[in-house]
């Protein structure tokens, strides 16, 4: 008896001693800096003088007198609404085409999914030069065809979808989930389908859709959480040479976590800037907490899987 | 029923239809993925005029490759590239070390209060990054830690739950008999996990390296907010300033911008051309169970 506890006990020794790294990383990185988060966004802080605490001031400012903080809001709002539904349909349609029983698929599917692990700086320089509105490479490509493009980034209509556009060219990642789940779809119930005398339209609708759903799901929210905290193409691309003035023509890619920097790391407003990151938090789990709540009805799970 | 019948030849015709729509499909969406890299790498060997001629040569009649070594030396390029490896080494390092230990706990031990705590694990991978930037930001002000590469590589000896999570799945699928066998041969379970299990998991382990190198070279935000000296930049922080730069100089050198782009690239390159297989099956093993 008490060898079984000692074993028991020792095991569970064990067992803390090796998820410890990530025990201590939970209090030090996460659990800790989030109360300290909370504290601070109740402060007035520079991080020169001591904080002195406003309560729930920050907050109040945000929701009711900061337009630029509402505008923000707006902006990231915009991108999420526009990049996860173009994106999701782009790396479905890539993902099938690929899947389609053809040879050389594995050439192209290098080329879908290369540029998405390139370097975001990199790639963020390069298209500031391909929307360029004159020499860029895409108006020279309408002009080709006898559009006359618009002025991208430098226009305060155009510069969210131009980022959206480039956010297309990034789709590999999400292409790859997709095909993983496009794969793992039994060939006998298209066969059954067809059989049945369905046609491509409805197997995609009545087989396609439900069975990768999962995948369909899992990419909806890990991209509405990516896009809402969209950042480095906005700071690299609509900087200018001037720092300090991110955020695009009359502030039209000014996102949410632009201003987040801006607070904290330009004006050093600590206090507010985490109140800004609190808000962002609440859109994200909010978001979150709607697609699963919405996707009861929609996903569906193979008997035994949930 | 009759009007569904089809003859061998007609069934032959759609085939061949299909195949040439895919094919068409796969080709144009093929030419508009490589299209802007092709004209990244022409504009990079263009003189200044070639840049801005109308209507632009793709294959420019002199190829500057100096261009390369005109945007090596605008700014310290190699300077940033030996900076960066450093601190994607130290991460990559304590990354591997971190995640595989606290995944070897999840997976092969059994003990009170595992499952909850993998969960959490799990719940802090939706946590979005900026609600503890600040502390953060703060306690390492305090630490003295600002504009020195800890608060970079510091973070990466306690796990990173998507690596954990990785690492884990993984595990469970090496049979416990190891174990077992070890475990009478009278080994401990350190031992079992640096002899038994990390050689076993090498593919996995391999996965998590490729994938923490690429999020740890491309890096922006981190840099962007911990180092102030010019000479401690990494290349995505350096890249950035060279465009800057170049952009507020007025003279727009597009072709030495281009050509320092694509040099930051070609590591993301050469471990793509590498290792596409590991990084395909990592990206699937994520989202199928995620």
């Amino acid at each position: 008896m008490t060898m079984a506890l000692t074993v028991r006990t020792r095991r569970t020794i064990a067992g803390y001693l090796f998820v410890s790294p990530w025990i201590a990383g939970f209090l030090l990185l996460t659990a800790g800096p989030m109360i300290a988060s909370v504290y601070v966004s109740g402060t007035a802080w520079t991080m020169l003088s001591p904080p002195v605490w406003v309560g729930a001031s920050n907050y109040a400012r945000l929701l009711t007198e900061d337009t630029l903080f509402t505008l923000s809001l707006r902006n990231t709002l915009y991108y999420v609404a526009l990049a996860i539904p173009l994106g999701l349909a782009a790396a479905l349609a890539l993902a099938l085409l690929l899947n389609s029983r053809v040879k050389g698929t594995a050439l192209f599917r290098t080329l879908f999914f290369l540029p998405s692990i390139t370097n975001l700086v990199a790639v963020s320089v390069l298209w500031l030069w391909i929307l360029n509105p004159e020499y860029g490479l895409l108006n020279s490509l309408l002009r080709a065809a006898g559009i006359s493009g618009p002025l991208w980034l430098q226009s305060e209509h155009w510069a969210k979808p131009a980022l959206v556009l480039m956010s297309l060219w990034g789709v590999g990642g999400t292409m790859l989930v997709f095909l993983a789940a496009l794969q793992g779809i039994p060939a006998e119930l298209y066969e059954a389908a067809h059989l049945d005398g369905a046609g491509g339209v409805r197997s995609f609708f009545h087989i396609t859709l439900p069975m990768i759903s999962p995948a369909l799901l899992f990419n909806l929210i890990v991209g509405v959480i990516g896009a809402s905290q969209v950042f480095t193409q906005a700071y690299v691309m609509t900087g200018q040479a001037q720092p300090g003035s991110e955020g695009g023509p009359n502030n039209a890619t000014l996102f949410m976590v632009l201003y987040l920097y801006r607070k904290a790391f330009q004006e050093f407003n600590m206090g507010y800037a985490a109140a800004i990151a609190w808000a962002l938090f609440a859109l994200i789990l909010v978001a979150t907490v709607i697609q699963m709540r919405l996707s009861r009805s929609w996903v569906y799970y193979e008997a035994g899987e949930r | 029923m009759i009007a569904r019948e089809r003859t061998p030849l007609a069934a032959l015709a759609g085939i061949t239809l299909r195949w040439s729509a895919t094919y068409g499909a796969l080709a144009l969406l093929g030419a508009l993925f490589v299209l802007p890299l092709g004209w990244m790498l022409s504009v990079s060997l263009q003189d200044a005029q070639g840049v801005f001629a109308q209507p632009f040569r793709w294959i420019p009649a002199h190829p500057r490759w100096e261009n390369f070594a005109v945007a090596l030396g605008a700014i310290p390029f190699g300077r940033y590239f030996v900076n960066t490896a450093v601190i994607t080494g130290c991460v990559l390092l304590l990354t591997l070390f971190s995640c595989s230990l606290v995944a070897f706990g999840f997976s092969r031990i059994r003990f009170r209060g595992r499952n909850l705590l993998f969960a959490v694990c799990l719940a802090t991978m939706m946590l979005p990054g900026q609600v503890t930037m600040i502390p953060l930001y703060i306690a390492y002000a305090r630490l003295g830690w600002v504009d020195t590469y800890l608060p970079l590589i510091v973070p990466a000896a306690f796990g990173s739950p998507f690596y954990i999570f990785l690492l884990r799945q993984f595990f469970l699928t090496i049979p416990r008999e190891y174990d077992e066998a070890a475990l009478i041969d009278g080994a401990g379970r350190f031992r079992i996990y640096w002899s038994v299990i990390l050689p076993l998991a090498r593919p996995a382990l391999a996965t998590v390296a490729l994938f923490c190198f690429i999020g740890t070279w491309n890096d922006f935000f981190g840099p962007l907010i911990y180092l102030n000296s010019p000479e401690k930049a990494t290349v995505t922080l350096g890249l950035n300033m060279l465009k800057s730069q170049i952009i507020g100089s007025g003279s727009v050198q597009w072709h030495v911008l281009m050509a320092a782009s694509l040099l930051v690239m070609v590591p993301n390159i050469v471990v793509f051309v590498i290792a596409q297989k590991q990084l395909v099956r990592g990206i699937q093993a994520g989202g199928l169970r995620g």
